[in-house]
C-alpha cells in the first residue's frame, strides 16, 4: 500500500494522545489509592492540554486524507458495519472527555458523586477519567480494526495489528507523560518512566512478532486465481494503459528497496531501544533533557513504523498491475 | 431476487478495448458527471476508467497463449467494499444487485478501494469521489431506448460478442445458461466475495483420434487368413469389394 502521510500522522498522533491521557489517569488512580503522592494540578491540566493537542492534530491530519473534508460528518453514519465510522464517533467523544477531564482538574471539582461510601479524593475526575479510559481503549480497537478487518490484506489481518496499535500508542503516551512529569511533577518521573520503558519493550516484542509473522506469509491470491487460468507460468504483458492510474498510485509504495529496508531498521532502532535507553539515562540522573528527547525520538520512530506498516501490506489487486507493456 | 451481471467469454475476447472506450464515452457524458482525465494530451496522461482490458501470456514459448482479460466491478453478492464505507455512499441495490456509489455522499476516504481485492474502484481525481462500474444503470432501465439497446455500453460495443449481460439468478437466462454449460467461473474465489460477474474459460476444439480408428487392427481377413498374410497397408478383400 502507498503510505499516506495524513494517515501516518493521524494514527501516531492520536495513539500518543490516548496513551498520554491513560498515563495521567494511571497516576491519578495510584494517587487516589495513596500508592503515589498527589501530583500538582498543573500536571493534569498541562497533560490534558497536551493530550487534547495531540488528538486534535491527529484529527486535523485525517482531513487531508479525504477528497471531500466538508462531508466528513457523514462518516458517522455506518457505525453498525464500519470500523472507520466507529473511529469517527469515538475520537471526538474521547476529545470531549479529555477536555472535560482537564477542565475538572483546572476547576478543582471535588463533588462527592459516590457519597461517603467511596473514601477517595476527586470523584468527578475519577469518573470522567474512567469514561475516558474506556473510550481511549475503544479508539485503539477501532483504529487497529480498520486495518485488521480487511481479510485479504494478510499482513494486517491479525490480532497483532490491534495489539500493536494499542501498545505502541500507550508506550509513546507514557514516554510523553514522563517528559511532562520531568517538567511539571518530578516525583512522578520515575514511576512513569519505568512504565514507559516496560511498555516500549513490550511493544517492541509484539511488533517484532508481527514482522516475523509477516515474513512467513504465503499469499492466498495468485495470478492463477486472479484471472482463473490454471497454469504455473502466467505473466502479464499489459495492464491496459501506459501511464499511471489510481490503482498504480494507491496500492504500491513506490520506494526503492534501500528506502524500504532503511525504514524497517529506522523504526526498529528509533521507536524502541533508543527511547528506552534515553528514558533509562534520564531516570538515572540524566535530567529532563533525555526524558523529553525520548518522546521526540520515539515519535520519529513511530512515523517510520507506520510508514513501514503500510508499505509492507501487499494488496491482491497488485497482481493485475504488474506490467505497463 | 435479481442479480444483474456480466459474463465475459475469454475464448472470444480479442483485446480490442472497444468496451473500454465505449464505457468511458457513455459514462463520461452521463448524469453522474464526467470521468475526468488529467494531462490527456501531455506526458503521463491518466484518468478514471470503469473498465480495463489487460493482457496475460500463459505458458512458455512456443507453447504460449495470449489471454485478453477485461476487468470491471464484479458486483459481488458479498461485496467487501460496502460494509466498510463509513457514510453509506457505497451500497448494493436490493432490487437488482448492482453495487453503486452515491457521489453526493462519498467523502473520498478510499477505504472501499482498499477493501476490494480486485482493484476495480478508482478515485476520480477531479471530482474526488470513488467511482466504479454502474452496469450502465442509467441506460439499462431507460425506456426511451429501444429494448435491444437497454444493455451496458460495453456489451453493445463488443465486436465478438464476448460480453453477455443478464440476471445470473434466473436459471434460464442467457448468462446463467452460459455459466452452467460453458464452465463459467468467478475470480479469486478464495475470499468468499461471490462475484456476480463470471468469466468463460478458453476452450480448445480437439478431435481425439486413436490408432485403432485409422487402421482396422482387428480385421479378421488379415488375422485369420493363411500365410503369407498381406501387410497391414496392403489392400485386402475387405477394402476392395462390398461383398
Amino acid at each position: 500500500m502507498h503510505p499516506a502521510f495524513s494517515v501516518i500522522f493521524l494514527t501516531t498522533l492520536i495513539g500518543a494522545g490516548q496513551g498520554l491521557f491513560l498515563a495521567l489517569y494511571t497516576v491519578e488512580l495510584y494517587a487516589a489509592l495513596d500508592l503515589l503522592p498527589a501530583p500538582p494540578q498543573a500536571f493534569y491540566t498541562r497533560g490534558s492540554l497536551a493530550a487534547l493537542a495531540l488528538l486534535s492534530l491527529g484529527l486535523a491530519a485525517s482531513f487531508f486524507h479525504l477528497g471531500h473534508p466538508e462531508r466528513a460528518w457523514r462518516a458517522a453514519a455506518r457505525w453498525r458495519t464500519s470500523w472507520l465510522s466507529r473511529e469517527v464517533i469515538v475520537l471526538p467523544a474521547l476529545m470531549a472527555t479529555v477536555a472535560a477531564y482537564g477542565l475538572a482538574h483546572l476547576l478543582g471539582l471535588d463533588w462527592r458523586l459516590f457519597g461517603e461510601a467511596l473514601p477517595l479524593p476527586g470523584h468527578v475526575t475519577l469518573l470522567v477519567g474512567g469514561i475516558g479510559t474506556a473510550l481511549a481503549f475503544a479508539l485503539y480497537l477501532c483504529t487497529g480494526m480498520i486495518y485488521a478487518c480487511i481479510r485479504f490484506l494478510q499482513e494486517w489481518h491479525t490480532p497483532l495489528t490491534v495489539i500493536n496499535y494499542t501498545l505502541l500508542g500507550v508506550a509513546s503516551g507514557f514516554t510523553a507523560a514522563t517528559g511532562l512529569a520531568a517538567l511539571a511533577s518530578p516525583p512522578h518521573t520515575a514511576f512513569l518512566g519505568r512504565w514507559a520503558i516496560i511498555l516500549t519493550l513490550l511493544g517492541m516484542a509484539t511488533r517484532v512478532a508481527a514482522l516475523v509473522r509477516n515474513a512467513r506469509l504465503k499469499p492466498k491470491s495468485t495470478l492463477q486465481t486472479a484471472i482463473g487460468v490454471r497454469h504455473s507460468r502466467i505473466v502479464q504483458r499489459s495492464q491496459g494503459f501506459m501511464c499511471g492510474s489510481f490503482n498504480t498510485r494507491e496500492f504500491f509504495h513506490g520506494a526503492s528497496p534501500a528506502v524500504y529496508e532503511g525504514m524497517r531498521w529506522a523504526f526498529l532502532v528509533l521507536a524502541f531501544p533508543l527511547p528506552a535507553l534515553l528514558l533509562a539515562v534520564g531516570l538515572e540522573g540524566g535530567g529532563a533533557v533525555p526524558l523529553v528527547a525520548a518522546f521526540g525520538v520515539q515519535y520519529l520512530g513511530l512515523l517510520a513504523e507506520r510508514w513501514f506498516f503500510f508499505a509492507q501490506a501487499n494488496h491482491p489487486q497488485n497482481l493485475y498491475y504488474q506490467t505497463v507493456g | 431476487m435479481t442479480q444483474l451481471a456480466l459474463v465475459i467469454d475469454l475464448n472470444v475476447c480479442v483485446g480490442c478495448h472497444a468496451c473500454v472506450t465505449s464505457c468511458k464515452e457513455w459514462n463520461t457524458s452521463g448524469w453522474a458527471g464526467p470521468m475526468a482525465d488529467q494531462n490527456p494530451y501531455e506526458r503521463d496522461p491518466t484518468g478514471t476508467f470503469f473498465n480495463r482490458v489487460q493482457t496475460f501470456e500463459v505458458g512458455a514459448f512456443p507453447f504460449t497463449e495470449t489471454v485478453h482479460f477485461p476487468k470491471s466491478c464484479l458486483h459481488c453478492e458479498e461485496p467487501p467494499c460496502v460494509p466498510v464505507c463509513p457514510t453509506g455512499a457505497s451500497y448494493k441495490r436490493a432490487e437488482d444487485g448492482i453495487v453503486l456509489v452515491d457521489y453526493d455522499k462519498c467523502i473520498g476516504c478510499k477505504y472501499c478501494s482498499w477493501a476490494c481485492p480486485y482493484g476495480v474502484r478508482e478515485l476520480d481525481e477531479h471530482q474526488k469521489v470513488m467511482k466504479k462500474c454502474t452496469l450502465c444503470v442509467d441506460r439499462i432501465y431507460d425506456e426511451s431506448l429501444p429494448e435491444a439497446e437497454r444493455k451496458p455500453a460495453c456489451v453493445l460495443a463488443c465486436p465478438t460478442n464476448a460480453r453477455l449481460f443478464g440476471d445470473v439468478h434466473d436459471p434460464e437466462s442467457e448468462v446463467s445458461v452460459a455459466i452452467r454449460e460453458r464452465g463459467g467461473y468467478a475470480l479469486m474465489p478464495e475470499w468468499g466475495t461471490k462475484p456476480a460477474n463470471h468469466y468463460l474459460p478458453r476452450r480448445k476444439t480437439r478431435i481425439e483420434v486413436t490408432e485403432e480408428e485409422l487402421v482396422r487392427a482387428d480385421n479378421p481377413l488379415k488375422k485369420e487368413r493363411k500365410l503369407p498374410r498381406p501387410a497391414f497397408d496392403e489392400p485386402s478383400l475387405d477394402d476392395v469389394t462390398s461383398w
